[in-house]
């Protein structure tokens, strides 16, 4: 195996894990605190990338774009609790995903009416349309180095948040036991109604920076959400460090497995069994390792200790 | 002004009374999910034609119905049965994918009423089971893949990259393509379908260093894919050649990305033909947009109905004579000529097309060099139907 490939498909990975951690961050502490299963999340990373689409090409300006995408999120967040979530907060899940699934199918199609089918044009921001020359002819994109810089930062600034000030020592007070915080005379609703807010600005910013590279289409959300949940449920619900964990773990396997799995099995398997198996296999690897720490750890890699509801 | 409504009212009745023939067309298409964009296509494009004639195909009076097969071979099957029974429907036309057209192919077929593609082009059609009642205004699926090889053959690229998603059609058009490629094949990578990310394929095409790389990624996948390899800064480097992948649909959301790309097709919007300079200016100005193949393909389904009816004075009943009609009809196609082959697909001449202005300097995929003349697809030798 090139180790220079192998360096290079490490980075991706990383890159990839970053971008999901962004939107499995705000869904893992919705379904952590609020205990709400939000199938409408996906919908606000198209969301955001819709804004920022817009506003770019409007303006042209890429900083407006960016701010655009998670402040747009942060509103359709808002009339989501308002319109559907509120309803549901106390129902069991199988509401939940009912109502959040209608959202879902609801907000794709408005999203199809209002701009048409097709892929709107989401073109790189000035400044960022060169790459990194690596060693041995490989080249990284300036933008993708950008999605890890943000993820990074962002990934931090979540731990900060959470372990350092007031408003997140609540919240992970309210994901052990929101009954006992009530009781201290926090105003569990408005805590919510933060994080919840927070999850969709996160999926928001994703989708905007996602803008780039990917199709910006109705239902783009959709297949970014399933990757979401894996993370979610392999790093443990609730728990942001466990996000970032399931994030870079479903990255990698991802990558990884797209990478090298074919070419591994080309060494046991003749060529044709192996381009049968290889890809069959890659895309199912990120279930496989979700369903091998779940055999090991049924609540994922970092559960929250919970209070017994 | 009284007397002049009961007489428009008198006129309404009298017209109402008298016994016309009705021609029931079903349209049926994608017009939601990931592929709606491509219905949206075909479904203007049939319009325009429909509107060319007054619409009235054939001079009769027509009743279209549309209908969304959501990309979806069970739903497409109800649909089709409501056309077929409850409209009872002479024609049903459309049909963006192969799994669709496959579902609806037998019930259709099988009640009597024709079955125009506008799009689909899958083997088993246009082969063994091929049918007097299905016709084809597109192409059979491998063509345009074949079309790509012969390019790369043409162009001398020793060493190719091959990319696909992990589906039959992925890999029914990589063999297409392999049909006149003759150099060397460095890897055949099949991603998973509907992938957004393709960093992990990129690194292996810069590891692999080859001298072209042939793609076939349709959809929200392939606008993806190319936007990722221009990032890259490898459209310059390693030529990518594409099949359904880059074209009018995909164009508009990939600007500056898709600068330098190849793909081949038998029609582009700037094909020099009074009746296509004709199609492509009324769309336009009445979509907005730049009409695509897809768009083109289904326009041509409205002249070749318009046509074949015309020619057999109206009559519908008549189901061998329409047959016929349908065989020799006669129209200015988009494409310049019209030509079918035993198996009722065309025979077509493939360009290789490429991103590039029309003349207001409007992008589009422009004509290239010929890459096949009178291309009929390597399945009618399998049709047992003469004519």
């Amino acid at each position: 195996m090139d180790p220079l490939l192998l360096l290079v498909q490490l980075l991706n990975g990383v890159q990839l894990g970053l971008l999901l951690f962004l939107v499995a961050a705000g869904l893992t502490l919705v379904f952590g605190i609020l205990d709400v299963i939000n199938l409408a999340h996906g919908v606000l990373y198209m969301v955001g990338a819709y804004a920022a689409a817009v506003v770019l090409v409007r303006s042209g300006h890429f900083a407006l774009a960016v701010l655009a995408g998670p402040l747009v999120a942060l509103g359709a967040g808002l009339a989501l609790d308002r319109l559907v979530l509120r309803f549901v907060y106390d129902r069991d899940h199988l509401d939940q995903v009912l109502a959040t699934f209608g959202v879902l199918i609801f907000v794709n199609e408005l999203v199809r009416v209002l701009f048409g089918p097709a892929a709107l044009p989401f073109p790189l921001p000035a400044g960022f349309e060169w790459s990194v020359r690596l060693p041995g002819g490989a080249t990284y994109p300036a933008w993708r180095l950008a999605i890890i810089a943000a993820g990074a930062i962002l990934a931090f600034l979540l731990f900060w948040v959470l372990t350092r000030t007031r408003a997140g020592m609540l919240v992970r007070a309210a994901a052990t036991d929101p009954a006992m915080l009530e009781m201290l005379g926090v105003d569990v609703r408005r805590l919510f109604l933060l994080v919840l807010g927070a999850g969709a600005a996160l999926a928001g910013f994703a989708g905007a920076m996602a803008g780039p590279i990917v199709a910006v289409q109705p239902g783009m959300g959709d297949q970014i959400l399933i990757l979401a949940f894996v993370v979610i449920v392999t790093g443990g619900t609730g728990s942001v460090q466990g996000a970032l964990l399931g994030s870079l773990l479903v990255g990698l396997a991802d990558t990884l497995g797209r990478s090298f799995l074919t070419d591994m099995l080309r060494l046991a398997l003749p060529p044709a069994a192996a381009n049968e198996v290889g890809p069959a296999l890659a895309s199912m690897l990120i279930y496989l390792v979700m369903a091998g720490v779940l055999l090991a750890r049924p609540r994922g890699l970092m559960p929250v200790r919970r209070a017994a509801r | 002004m009284r007397l002049g409504i009961a007489i428009a009212a008198a006129m309404v009745l009298w017209a109402g009374s008298a016994p016309a023939q009705e021609l029931r067309v079903g349209f049926m298409a994608t017009f939601t999910g990931p592929g709606a964009n491509l219905g949206q296509h075909l479904r203007d494009g049939f319009l325009l034609g429909l509107d060319h004639v007054g619409g009235r195909l054939g001079g009769l009076e027509t009743k279209l119905t549309i209908v969304d097969d959501q990309l979806k071979p069970d739903v497409a099957r109800q649909e089709v049965d409501k056309l077929l029974e409850k409209e009872k429907v002479h024609f049903v036309v459309g049909i963006v994918f192969s799994n669709v057209l496959m579902a609806i192919y037998k019930p259709t077929i099988e009640s009597g009423a024709f079955l125009i593609s506008a799009n689909a082009g899958p083997s088993p059609v246009a082969g063994a089971q091929c049918s007097e009642r299905f016709f084809s205004t597109s192409w059979q699926n491998d063509q345009t893949h074949s079309a790509l090889g012969k390019y790369a053959q043409d162009k001398g690229y020793r060493r190719v990259f091959l990319l696909a998603p992990n589906y039959q059609a992925g890999k029914d058009g990589l063999n297409g393509f392999k049909r006149y490629y003759r150099g060397t094949i460095v890897d055949e990578v099949y991603t998973q379908l509907g992938a957004v990310d393709f960093s992990a394929e990129i690194a292996k095409i810069q590891a692999a260093k080859p001298e072209a790389v042939y793609a076939f990624m349709p959809g929200g996948p392939g606008i993806a894919l190319l936007k990722q390899y221009a990032q890259a800064g490898l459209t310059k480097q390693i030529p990518l050649l594409s099949a359904f992948t880059i074209d009018d649909t995909s164009l508009p959301a990939l600007g500056d990305a898709a600068d330098g790309l190849v793909s081949a097709s038998q029609w582009a919007a700037d094909f020099d033909n009074p009746a296509n300079a004709r199609f492509v200016a009324d769309f336009r100005k009445k979509y907005g947009y730049v009409p695509s193949y897809f768009a083109a393909q289904a326009y041509d389904a409205a002249q070749l109905i318009d046509a074949a009816v015309r020619s057999t004075g109206g009559r519908l009943d008549d189901k061998t004579a329409l047959r016929d009609a349908l065989r020799n009809a006669r129209f200015a196609s988009v494409k310049g000529k019209w030509r079918l082959n035993t198996n009722h697909i065309p025979i077509n001449d493939f360009y290789y097309v490429s991103p590039g202005k029309l003349a207001d300097g409007t992008p589009a995929m422009v004509k290239g060099d010929l890459v096949f003349a009178d291309y009929g697809d390597e399945y009618a030798k399998d049709c047992p139907m003469k004519w």
